[in-house]
């Protein structure tokens, strides 16, 4: 298992393969990427910011207990930092496991686990020119 | 004492800083340094219980703190 705080672009097929082997019969890709709008407003571009130091600890953390509990520890998550142009990837997260729905239920837990707690933060650049914190806390579940 | 407070983001903006210096009893907990930062100007801004990290791990208000320790006050979170 493996995971890391970048600045650099994330290579999705670089991480599925970090995930592979013959033992495991289902590989799960899971990419986060940059929408054109939220709560209908158009948006260009997302800033990702950090505590940095804590975020990797936290993320490390949260590998670890997906791992325990879901029995595999082919998990790789890198997370981006910095400004992100729409379509790129904030989020990558490869698994693999024997069994489809084991592999599909640690990628979707690691990803609610990442959302609920790690010290990132994003700032989203709108069309008018106007910018704001995105504040998840705000929103109804439908909007997750 | 004298412990380091952390500002990230939204937080950051309204206080115009992204660290600070806070000078707390011998004691004193994550709550009372959070009411001193409050006071600043733009700090009302903040809610009266944030979420918060002590060296680097989510600390509740009643943790007591001790001289050098790293305060983050944390704004809801956004990964992903």
């Amino acid at each position: 298992m493996r995971s890391a705080i970048v600045t650099q672009p994330v290579n999705a097929a670089a991480l599925l393969t970090e995930v592979a082997s013959t033992a495991n019969g289902a590989l799960i890709l899971f990419v986060g990427t940059v929408r054109d709008e939220n709560d209908g407003r158009p948006v260009l571009g997302i800033e990702y910011s950090a505590y940095a130091e804590m975020a990797e600890r936290e993320l490390a953390a949260i590998v670890a207990e997906t791992a325990a509990r879901f029995g595999t520890s082919d998990i790789v998550v890198e997370h981006r930092l910095g400004t992100l142009e729409l379509g790129e990837a904030s989020v990558v997260i490869a698994v693999g496991h024997a069994r489809r729905a084991v592999a599909y239920d640690a990628s979707r837990h690691l990803l609610e686990e990442l959302k609920r707690r790690l010290p990132v933060w994003k700032r989203e650049g709108y069309a008018d020119g106007s910018r704001e914190w995105v504040d998840p806390s705000a929103h109804t579940p439908a909007h997750r | 004492m004298t412990i380091t407070a952390l500002l990230f983001a939204s937080y950051a903006d309204v206080l115009g800083r992204t660290s600070l210096d806070l000078t707390l009893g011998p004691g004193a907990t994550v709550r009372d340094a959070i009411q001193q930062i409050r006071a600043l100007p733009g700090g009302e801004r903040l809610p009266p219980a944030p979420l918060v990290a002590v060296n680097l791990e989510y600390a509740s208000a009643e943790r007591r703190l001790a001289p050098g320790d790293e305060l983050a006050v944390i704004p809801p979170v956004a990964g992903g």
